[in-house]
C-alpha cells in the first residue's frame, strides 16, 4: 500500500496539459466497465446454452435471493475502499443483526422493533469502526479485523446453539417472511435485489454526480491534499462506517427473513464475497479508482455466473476457481498494467514521460 | 474536467446497465408453463404399487468434499441406478446454508422429482424446500435432521437408533471376550447426550450378561491426550480388565493407538466401540482390535435414495405404520409419532478384518 502512495503524487501532480494520460486512462477506465458488460453477456449467453431453465423468471428471483443481500453490503463497502480503507467487518455485522433480531423475538418482541434495534446495533458497531479508524487513526484492516471477531462473538454469545424460532417459538411473520420466496409484485425480482437496486442509484448518484462524492475520490488518492484542501477527511470516513454498519445490519435482516430463522453464524465467511465483488467491479483497493456501475455489474455477473454454473451442475470446487480466476484477473490486469506503466516510467524519465506510458492500462479485457 | 469525466462515465454505466436489464427481461417471457409440469405426471402413482422409473433425485450433502457425505451420495445413486432413474449430487464447497440454497433452488428449477439434504442449518433451508415440496417434491432428511415442522414436512433417514448402539456394542464385547470379565466405557465429555443415552442402554444389555460386569465409565472429553490419560488411569486401576466399549471417534482411536504400543496390555484387553473404519484400519489389520461399529453411509445414502424415489412415486407416504421396500436392504416402516415421521437404517455396521478395506472413510 505504501508502494503506491509513494508512486500517486506524480499521478496528482500530472499538469492538465498532458491530455493523453487523462484520456488514457479514462479509456482504460471505460474498457473495464464495457469489459465487465461484455462478460455479462457471455455469462447469459453461456447459461442460456448450458440450461433450458437459466433464461426463466426464477432464475432471476433467486439470483436476487442469492445475491442481493451480499450486493447490499457491497454499496458501503464501495465508498469504504474508494476512500482507500476497508471494513472486513460487514458479514459478522450481517450476523450479529440476524441474532438480535433473533433473541429479541425469543423473548417475545414483535418483529418491527426488534429490526429497529437491530439497525441501531448496525449504527453503534459501525461507530465504533469509525471512530478507531477515523478519529483515533488505526489501521482499518486491523481494526476491522478486531470487529469482525468481536461481532460475530457478540452473536455466539448471543444466540448460542439456539436457532430462532426454536421450539416454542413464534414463527416469523409471514408476512415479511414471503420476501424469502416470492417476488415483488409485478416483476420477477427479490425484495433485497430491489432494495440493493435502488441503494445502488442512490450511491451512484452519490459518489459520481455530488462534491461529497469527488470529497471521497480525493481522499482516496491523496488523503493530505484532501484534507488540506479542506475536505473532513476523519469526518466523511466516521460516517461512512456507520453507513457501512447499519447497511450491513439491515442485510442481515433481509437475510433472516429470507430464510425466516436465524443463527448466529448466518453469512459466516462473506466479507470476502463482498470485497471480492467491489474489486472485481474495478475499484481499486488502494482506492481513488472505481465506478459504481462497475460494482453493479460485478454483482451481475458473479450472480448469474453462481446460476449457471450451479444449474449447469458444475462442481462447486471447479465453480470457486473460475470465480477466483475472475476476481484475480481483476487486481491482476489493472494493477499489472500500471506497475508496467510505473516501471517502464522509472526505468526512463521520472517525471516527464506521459505520452507513451499510457497505453499499457488500457488492456483490461 | 472530472465532472465530465464522471457524467461520461455514468452515461456509459447506464447504457450497461440498461442491457443487463435488456438481457435479463429477456429471460422473463419463457418461464410462465413450467410450474405445471412435474404435477401432471405424478398423478397416476398411488394406484400402481411399483417406483416409477425416470425419477431424478437431487442428493444435497453438507458439502461435496465430506468423505462420509461422498459414500452416502453413491449409496444414492445406486438405489436410484437400480429404479431406473438419476440422482444429482449439489452442494457448496462451504458447510453452510447459504451454500446450499442455491442447490435447492436448481432442483426446483429441475422439476427434481425428490430432494435429499444433509442440512447445514436446521431451519434456514425450509423456505427453500418448502418451495420445492408445493412443486411436488419429496423431501428426505439424512446425517443431521431439519426443523422445519410442517412447512414442509419430510422423512428424516435416522444413521441408528440410540437403543441398538448401546445394545450392539455389548453383544459385540460379549462375543469377544466370552461373556464373561470386568469391563469400562470410555466416553467422550461427561455431559454428552448421545454418548449418556447410548451408555444407559448398555447398562439395560449387561443385565443379560451375568458375568460381565462394568467396572467404570470414564471421559476423555473426545480430546486425544484426556482420553489417553483416563485411559491409563483406568488401565492401573483395574488390571483385570478384560474390555472397553469407547464410543467415540476420538476415544476409540486413542485407545487402539495405545494398546497398539503396549502389547502386553493389549493381550489381556479387548477394545471396541464406534470409529471411523479409516481411522481404525491398521489397529485392525494388525489384530490389536478384532472389530467395531458404526453405520454404514453408503447404506445410508441407499436408504434415502429408495425412500425418496418411493415417497415420490406415492408408493409410500409420511405416516407412522407407511412401509416401503428398500432393495437389498428389505422392508422399511416409517416410524412415529415423534416430530417428524423417520426411518431408522438399522443395526451398525460391524468392521472387522474382511471387509474393512471396503470402507473409505
Amino acid at each position: 500500500m505504501s508502494s503506491e502512495t509513494v508512486v500517486r503524487p506524480s499521478d496528482a501532480t500530472a499538469p492538465d496539459g498532458s491530455r493523453s494520460g487523462r484520456s488514457g486512462r479514462l479509456r482504460g477506465l471505460l474498457r473495464w466497465e464495457t469489459g465487465l458488460l461484455v462478460l455479462l453477456v457471455l455469462v447469459v449467453v453461456f447459461g442460456a446454452s448450458t440450461s433450458s431453465d437459466f433464461l426463466t423468471r426464477s432464475t432471476l428471483f433467486y439470483l436476487g435471493i442469492n445475491i442481493g443481500y451480499v450486493a447490499i453490503m457491497a454499496l458501503p463497502m464501495t465508498l469504504v475502499i474508494m476512500t482507500g480503507e476497508i471494513d472486513l467487518s460487514v458479514a459478522s455485522m450481517l450476523g450479529l443483526s440476524g441474532s438480535t433480531v433473533g433473541l429479541l423475538w425469543h423473548h417475545g418482541w414483535s418483529m418491527w422493533p426488534a429490526m429497529g434495534v437491530a439497525l441501531l446495533v448496525g449504527l453503534v458497531g459501525g461507530a465504533l469502526n469509525g471512530l478507531l479508524v477515523a478519529k483515533v487513526g488505526l489501521p482499518s484492516i486491523a481494526v476491522t479485523i478486531g470487529s469482525l471477531a468481536l461481532f460475530r462473538g457478540i452473536a455466539e454469545i448471543m444466540l448460542g446453539s439456539l436457532v430462532v424460532p426454536g421450539l416454542g417459538d413464534r414463527q416469523f411473520p409471514a408476512g415479511l417472511t414471503s420476501i424469502g420466496v416470492s417476488p415483488v409484485v409485478g416483476t420477477p425480482l427479490a425484495w433485497g435485489f430491489v432494495v440493493f437496486l435502488v441503494l445502488a442509484l442512490v450511491c451512484g448518484v452519490l459518489l459520481h454526480m455530488t462534491p461529497l462524492g469527488r470529497s471521497l475520490v480525493a481522499m482516496g488518492l491523496q488523503p493530505e491534499a484532501a484534507q488540506f484542501a479542506g475536505i473532513r477527511v476523519a469526518l466523511i470516513k466516521f460516517w461512512l462506517y456507520v453507513a457501512t454498519g447499519v447497511l450491513s445490519a439491515f442485510a442481515g435482516i433481509i437475510y433472516t427473513l429470507q430464510v425466516s430463522s436465524v443463527s448466529y453464524n448466518a453469512g459466516t465467511g462473506l466479507e470476502l464475497n463482498v470485497v471480492a465483488i467491489v474489486l472485481f467491479g474495478g475499484v481499486s483497493i488502494f482506492g481513488g479508482r472505481g465506478t459504481l456501475p462497475g460494482v453493479v455489474l460485478a454483482v451481475l455477473i458473479l450472480g448469474s455466473l453462481q446460476m449457471a454454473l450451479t444449474q449447469r451442475q458444475v462442481d462447486p470446487n471447479v465453480q470457486n476457481v473460475v470465480t477466483g480466476v475472475l476476481l484475480l484477473l481483476s487486481v491482476v490486469v489493472p494493477s499489472g498494467g500500471e506497475a508496467l506503466r510505473r516501471l517502464r516510467a522509472r526505468s526512463r524519465h521520472p517525471r516527464k514521460n506521459r505520452p507513451s506510458t499510457a497505453q499499457p492500462t488500457s488492456s483490461p479485457a | 474536467m472530472s465532472q465530465i469525466r464522471s457524467v461520461r462515465r455514468l452515461a456509459t454505466a447506464a447504457v450497461a446497465a440498461a442491457l443487463a436489464c435488456a438481457s435479463l427481461a429477456a429471460c422473463t417471457s419463457g418461464s410462465s408453463g413450467s410450474g405445471s409440469s412435474s404435477s401432471s405426471s405424478s398423478s397416476s402413482g398411488s394406484a400402481n404399487k411399483t417406483v416409477k422409473k425416470g425419477l431424478t433425485v437431487y442428493f444435497i450433502p453438507k458439502d461435496t468434499q465430506n468423505p462420509y457425505e461422498v459414500l452416502a451420495d453413491k449409496g444414492g445413486q445406486k438405489a436410484l441406478g437400480e429404479l431406473g432413474g438419476k440422482v444429482v449430487v449439489s452442494s457448496g464447497t462451504q458447510d453452510t446454508a447459504a451454500a446450499q440454497i442455491p442447490s435447492v433452488q436448481s432442483a426446483i428449477q429441475a422439476h427434481a422429482d425428490a430432494i435429499v439434504v444433509a442440512a447445514n442449518d436446521p431451519k434456514a433451508l425450509c423456505p427453500s424446500l418448502n418451495q420445492a415440496a408445493k412443486q411436488g417434491a419429496a423431501i428426505v432428511a439424512f446425517d443431521s435432521d431439519l426443523e422445519c415442522g410442517s412447512s414442509p414436512t419430510h422423512l428424516f433417514i435416522n444413521q441408528a437408533d440410540t437403543k441398538s448402539i448401546g445394545t450392539s456394542e455389548v453383544d459385540l464385547l460379549a462375543k469377544q471376550i466370552g461373556s464373561k470379565g470386568d469391563i469400562a466405557v470410555l466416553s467422550a465429555a461427561a455431559s454428552a447426550t448421545n454418548q449418556n443415552s447410548w451408555i444407559k442402554y448398555m447398562k439395560v444389555q449387561l443385565k443379560k450378561y451375568p458375568n460381565m460386569k462394568l467396572v467404570k465409565t470414564v471421559y476423555g472429553n473426545d480430546d486425544p491426550a484426556t482420553s489417553l490419560t483416563v485411559l491409563q488411569g483406568l488401565l492401573t486401576a483395574y488390571p483385570n480388565l478384560k474390555g472397553i466399549i469407547s464410543p467415540t471417534t476420538v476415544g476409540i482411536s486413542t485407545a487402539a493407538q495405545y494398546l497398539d504400543t503396549h502389547k502386553d496390555v493389549a493381550s489381556k484387553v479387548t477394545l471396541t466401540g464406534l470409529g471411523l473404519p479409516s481411522q481404525m484400519r491398521k489397529y485392525v489389520k494388525d489384530g490389536t482390535v478384532q472389530s467395531f461399529e458404526l453405520w454404514n453411509p453408503s447404506d445410508l445414502g441407499y436408504l434415502a435414495g429408495y425412500a425418496a424415489a418411493s415417497l415420490a412415486s406415492k408408493v409410500t407416504t409420511m405416516t407412522p405404520g407407511a412401509k416401503f421396500k428398500a432393495g437389498r436392504l428389505g422392508q422399511y416402516t416409517v416410524a412415529g409419532p415423534a416430530a417428524t415421521p423417520s426411518v431408522v437404517l438399522g443395526p451398525p455396521t460391524v468392521f472387522d478384518k474382511k471387509n474393512i478395506d471396503k470402507f473409505k472413510f
